[in-house]
């Protein structure tokens, strides 16, 4: 079957199976291989992109739902605050779980720029690092939550 | 300039944060075949029969690869694995048919369709089951494998290998001890849990070139082993390795390579994409040992420890792979940093139904050091002597002579006295036990660990340098990029070298074994020791020809001239001076002569005097210097339901030197996690039949963002003068003491002896209970 959907803000559209996931039609379909199979199951949480500006696992949603979605991937980010802190405070190593935490710290940002530490905590522990002590994303997200109001209020401005 | 310690980000950082860092399953190609495994759901059964008629008829379906296809072993210590199962499987999970097919998902339909027939038999479960009388044999043919040196199986027994360490004389160290405690600690198998799972591309060229991608750590032993596995000449093989997600030791084993290479040739050639599921990654590839230990500790009643007798028993798995390997390295360093004249230890590594297990950072080190820090501890409740005291009197020192008999010097090892001292300042130590309220306490628990390398004794490395025609120079090493930031610290070496900026030194991260010079494996932390050995060659070779060139043109002698800030200039008067970039590529006079060339500096490097060690003895030299540290976790535990949480972690390491601060600290952090993780929540639990229960990062816990402590690593700089600008190992040595640490800190907040991983709150229950899990 042959669907539409927008992603990284351009129209694309491919031959699909109603089986496949979205995370199979972004890599396979679209080469943006930037959101990962760590497990598809939602535990791991390497394949996370935004869907509508929140976080999805992109291995629990079929293609054929995201259809119409407003689709996110690393690839469409470019220079976010939340790519820079993420450098700036070592917050990788392999970089395999990276574009997911990334866009989970975006969309958190853009969405609770306040957020406390529950929020935070129950946001984050979607996604998991096996390299890092999460010390580092901390500082990482928290730079971020600061810096995001900056870019809003810029953007407001 | 100084570049050495500096915070440099990772040099693939923008790649990495952008999606544009490329792993080896990225690699996507419509004219790629796809493969899927049939696996054993058996621990432990013969193959009557595999029918794959079915299967072979489904659409898509290019060719069903069997055990019949290939009777070639495979193993690196000890030839006892098949590539694909032939008449009986040893593991559940094992790999018994690969079917090949033009999409993963009609791989994986037709992989269900085929048909095996198995004969259950007896499982073996732990190492102590393996070694009773009556237990089933798991390897008929052991006395036949093709083995390395080193190896000593005992064959009709489930043996894969015997090591002893027998040092001083062990009647004379109990006739002087006044005091004798034994402690036993168990914990089985656990999984890597690399974020990306192992995979495998392979082809073979119309040319014969047998062309593989991989995840692996060991681009160079894939070559290597394919080689000497299928008897082709090696240079026809040509490993190529991308970005690797998370390696941990598990990316060690040479695993779906043979598996990708018997698929291609089973379809002529083309090439076939092999990526494991999750669960194939945790149960079908392997994971990290288990061990049981007996540490007989004999002291002075001063808690002076006057011998000590070990026993290890590992769990080395349905097949060798590395495991006696990291046995011998666990029996090489028994006695943990601490100075023990009279010493003995057997190490047995014992075949046992479970997943074969690969190295683990620290390979086997975290478990050394929790079989000897448990002991220690007990040695110092028997005594009434506080535990920090013990540790500090028999830490070992320059001077003192290793299990393997090597004399220790200020430069072959780290300093563990300074490292203790300042741990007890940063743990509060005198203040390391309170009460929170009526339920809750807190407690802390220290460790001390050494670690060396125990790779082989010509284990070398090479590096590359090409300057650009703007003065710029690439950095090529065969270290293959597995997160901990190794190539970005040879680029701060390198420019250290030529003092200029790291900025300008481009490196290059995917390895190609064509035209990468080989680094033995990207292992035992030993990546900035050897191939920092050979960058620095590689930039004195390049300094040397850029001398010459620039010695012509400025009429002057080379020995006269210094290089700096991308200028070669005459050290006693810097404004006599020529730019790297107008003689990088040779020099052009101005009536157009040329001189000179592209500058390529080379270098290698190849271990220095190390020794095999000798198994009935343990006499020889395992590796260049032991790095130390002491480490600490503080929790806090409620004694009703002994769930804790931990609050600090804290190590202090001696570095030798730190060469990128931030990024030494996150491999300490990080492998702190890792140890933390393993040691109060993962394991492999198995049913009955030997079957995995939890082969999901749904059931098999790791931790999670906010389950963390507060991280203190602090780094003293004790420098090992072999080493590039003095720096020790450091990948793996966060992890190690955690495991003992923690177990000390949950002891003492519960009040009872805990000697099993992982510690949940279960088992700390049960513990207070009278059951399980004390000694």
């Amino acid at each position: 079957m042959r669907l539409e959907w927008r992603i990284n803000g351009e129209g694309r559209s491919a031959d699909i199976r109603p089986a496949d996931l979205l995370l199979d039609v972004l890599r396979e379909s679209f080469g943006l291989t930037g959101a990962k199979p760590g497990c598809r199951n939602g535990d791991c949480g390497a394949c996370t992109v935004m869907a509508n500006g929140l976080p999805m696992k992109s291995c629990l949603m079929l293609a054929v739902e995201a259809a119409g979605q407003d689709i996110v991937t690393i690839e469409g980010l470019a220079n976010a605050p939340a790519q820079r802190a993420f450098i700036e405070m070592f917050a990788f190593q392999c970089g395999y779980c990276t574009p997911g935490f990334i866009l989970n710290v975006h969309a958190l940002s853009l969405a609770h720029p306040q957020a406390d530490e529950a929020t935070v905590r129950s946001w984050l522990q979607s996604n998991i690092c096996r390299c890092t002590s999460y010390e580092e994303i901390r500082e990482a997200v928290y730079s971020v939550l600061g810096s995001a109001r900056g870019t809003i209020d810029a953007t407001n401005g | 300039m100084e570049t050495i310690g500096q915070s440099v980000p990772k040099k693939e950082s923008p790649d990495k944060v952008s999606g544009a860092a490329m792993y080896t399953a990225d690699r996507i190609e419509a004219r790629m075949l796809h493969a899927r495994y049939v696996i054993s759901p058996y621990a432990h059964a013969r193959i009557a029969g595999v029918d794959a008629a079915e299967a072979s008829r489904m659409p898509g379906v290019r060719a069903i690869v069997t055990g019949q296809d290939s009777d070639v072993l495979t193993g690196e210590e000890l030839r006892d694995r098949p590539v694909i199962a032939r008449d009986r499987v040893r593991y559940q999970g094992e790999i018994v048919a690969v079917v090949v097919a033009d999409t993963e998902a009609q791989a994986k339909g037709a992989a269900d369709a085929v048909r095996v027939r198995y004969e259950p038999l007896p499982v073996v479960h732990s190492p102590a089951a393996a070694l009773r009388p009556d237990a089933p044999i798991l390897h008929e043919r052991l006395g036949e494998y093709v083995r390395g040196a080193g190896v000593i199986p005992i064959p009709g027994t489930n043996v894969a290998s015997v090591i002893r360490i027998a040092k001083g004389d062990m009647e004379q160290g109990w006739a002087e001890s006044e005091i004798v405690v034994d402690n036993r600690v168990t914990f089985g198998p656990s999984d890597h849990a690399a974020m990306e799972t192992r995979s495998a591309i392979c082809e073979i060229r119309p040319d014969g070139h047998i062309v593989i991608e991989s995840s692996t750590q060991v681009p160079f032993a894939v070559k290597k082993y394919i080689a000497s596995y299928f008897g082709i000449d090696s240079g026809f093989i040509i490993v190529k390795t991308p970005f690797v997600g998370g390696a941990y030791g598990g990316k060690t084993a040479i695993h779906l390579e043979p598996i990708a290479y018997l698929a291609s040739r089973a379809v002529g050639g083309r090439k076939v994409k092999l990526v494991n599921t999750r669960e194939e990654d945790m149960v079908t590839s392997p994971g990290r040992i288990g061990l049981d230990a007996v540490v007989r500790l004999g002291s002075t009643r001063d808690g002076r420890i006057q011998a000590a007798q070990i026993l290890y028993h590992f769990d080395g798995g349905a097949y060798n792979d590395k495991s006696s390997d990291v046995a011998r390295a666990a029996a090489a360093d028994c006695s943990g940093p601490y100075a023990i004249r009279n010493l003995h230890c057997e190490c047995l590594t014992v075949y046992t139904n479970h997943t074969f297990p690969a190295a683990f950072r620290g390979y086997g080190h975290s478990e050394l050091t929790m079989a000897m820090e448990r002991a220690i501890d007990k040695l110092a409740d028997t005594l009434g002597m506080d535990p920090w005291d013990v540790r500090m009197i028999n830490s070992i020192k320059p001077g003192d002579i290793a299990p393997t008999r090597d004399r220790l010097t200020r430069s072959n090892l780290g300093d563990i006295q300074t490292c203790l001292r300042r741990l007890k300042e940063l743990s509060d130590w005198e203040s390391s036990f309170s009460r929170v309220d009526d339920y809750k306490v807190r407690a802390t628990g220290i460790s001390c660990f050494w670690k060396n390398s125990s790779i082989d004794s010509d284990a070398g490395s090479g590096a590359i340098l090409l300057f650009n025609p703007d003065g710029s120079v690439n950095l090529e090493t065969g270290v293959v990029e597995i997160g901990t930031g190794t190539k970005t610290v040879l680029a701060q070496m390198v420019a250290e070298r030529f003092g200029m900026s790291v900025d300008r030194v481009h490196v290059k991260f995917a390895v190609n074994t064509l035209d990468t010079p080989e680094h033995w494996k990207t292992v035992a932390s030993r990546g900035t020791f050897m191939a920092g050995r050979a960058a620095l060659k590689a930039a004195d070779d390049a300094i040397r020809q850029l001398k010459d060139i620039a010695a012509a043109v400025l009429k002057v002698v080379p020995e006269d001239l210094a290089i700096g800030g991308e200028k070669v200039f005459l050290r006693d008067d810097p404004s006599l001076s020529i730019p790297v970039k107008d003689i990088c590529y040779g020099y052009k006079y101005p009536n157009g002569h040329a001189i000179g060339g592209q500058i390529i500096g080379r270098g290698v490097y190849i271990q220095r005097r190390i020794e095999p060690l000798n198994p009935l003895t343990g006499e020889g030299t395992p590796g260049p210097e032991w790095g130390v540290g002491a480490q600490a976790v503080e929790i806090e535990l409620d004694l009703r339901d002994c769930s804790y949480r931990l609050l600090r972690s804290i190590s202090v390491i001696d570095a030798g030197r730190v060469l990128n601060l931030k990024g030494a600290l996150g491999q300490v952090m990080g492998a702190s996690a890792m140890g933390l993780s393993y040691a109060s929540r993962e394991a492999f639990y198995y049913n009955a039949d030997g079957q995995v229960l939890d082969p999901t990062l749904r059931d098999y816990t790791l931790m999670r963002y906010g389950e963390n402590p507060a991280y203190t690593v602090e780094f003293i700089e004790n420098p090992c003068l072999e080493a590039p600008f003095g720096a020790r190992a450091l990948g793996e040595h966060g992890l190690i003491g955690m495991p003992a640490a923690l177990a000390s800190a949950v002891s003492r907040a519960a009040g009872v002896r805990l000697n099993v991983l992982p510690l949940f709150p279960e088992t700390v229950w049960r513990a207070r209970n009278g059951g399980e899990g004390t000694s």
